[in-house]
């Protein structure tokens, strides 16, 4: 850029920020929040794909997985760490995904408080939900494992 | 140049004209919004490991459909471009300099999807119709 020290010019965008598309934020909760995104998404790069390539690819794909195949996948810490950071990172991932698109749609902000306070209940209702179950499960209270 | 006012979240959300990532940008929504509603079912239909075997069985039984299936390849498909669509920007976000060569990269980006691409869509189609002839 040959600018230095002038500040981002406001409009039109020039060629290299078009084609950087939405902007850098300049600091605060937005700026956290696109951080966030970007190093949870290089984590869930991972567990994600991971997980849906894992549980699909292999002979028998999801017809294998039944109540004994998560009692036994959850007899390890491994899994059962890997399951609990892909809940929580792909639900506080999800969640700001949906609500910086209920920003750029909606602009009323009754609706846009309503609308994104519907997602973070949905989200923190699931992270409660999964983090008990993931935390809590014992198979041995239905018979032995195996 | 003044100060750059604050603008609000939108003045950069719509989309931008004359370059196709429009067309990245796009899918990466649709994309995304896929995902995550898939993950609210999925976070709940995994829940019920905790009340046993015979509610997990019951409920996952919904997925032992060869519609579903190939429904889940759709999820697999969007997953997959969502998180290298996503590891591109990141890149890029990172490493500014690398947008002077974003064309070589969007076309590598999308060798690695096509070529992940035919083998799961090959393993899972094959996954479906051996459910559909039983």
């Amino acid at each position: 850029m040959a600018t230095t020290t002038s500040p981002r010019p406001a409009a039109p965008p020039d060629a290299r920020e078009a084609a950087l598309g939405r902007g850098r934020p300049i600091g605060g909760f937005e700026l956290w929040t696109w951080v966030f995104m970007r190093i949870s998404g290089l984590l869930l790069l991972v567990l994600a794909v991971g997980h849906t390539l894992i549980m699909h690819l292999p002979a028998g794909g999801v017809d294998r997985i039944n109540f004994g195949f998560v009692a036994v996948r959850w007899q390890s810490p491994f899994w059962r760490t890997w399951d609990w950071m892909l809940l929580m990172l792909a639900l506080l991932h999800g969640i700001n995904g949906l609500r910086t698109i209920t920003l750029d749609y909606v602009r009323p902000p009754g609706w846009r408080f309503a609308i994104t306070m519907a997602f973070y209940v949905i989200g923190f209702t699931l992270m409660v939900l999964g983090t008990v179950i993931v935390v809590t499960f014992d198979p041995t209270r239905w018979g032995p494992v195996g | 140049m003044a100060i750059r006012s604050r603008k609000s979240k939108s003045d950069y959300g719509s989309i931008y004209r004359g370059h196709e990532g429009q067309w990245s940008w796009i899918l990466h929504r649709i994309t995304g919004v896929a995902v995550i509603l898939f993950l609210f079912a999925h976070v709940v239909d995994t829940a019920a490991v905790g009340w046993g075997p015979e509610a997990y069985d019951r409920i996952t039984a919904a997925y032992d459909n060869p519609i579903v299936r190939v429904l889940e390849l759709g999820l697999v498909v969007a997953v997959l471009y969502h998180s290298l669509n996503g590891l591109k920007i990141t890149l890029i976000d990172f490493f500014p300099r690398l947008v002077t060569r974003i064309r070589g990269i969007s076309i590598a980006f999308t060798a690695v999807f096509v070529l992940t691409l035919i083998p799961t869509a090959w393993i899972m189609l094959g996954q479906a119709w051996d459910l559909a002839r039983r």
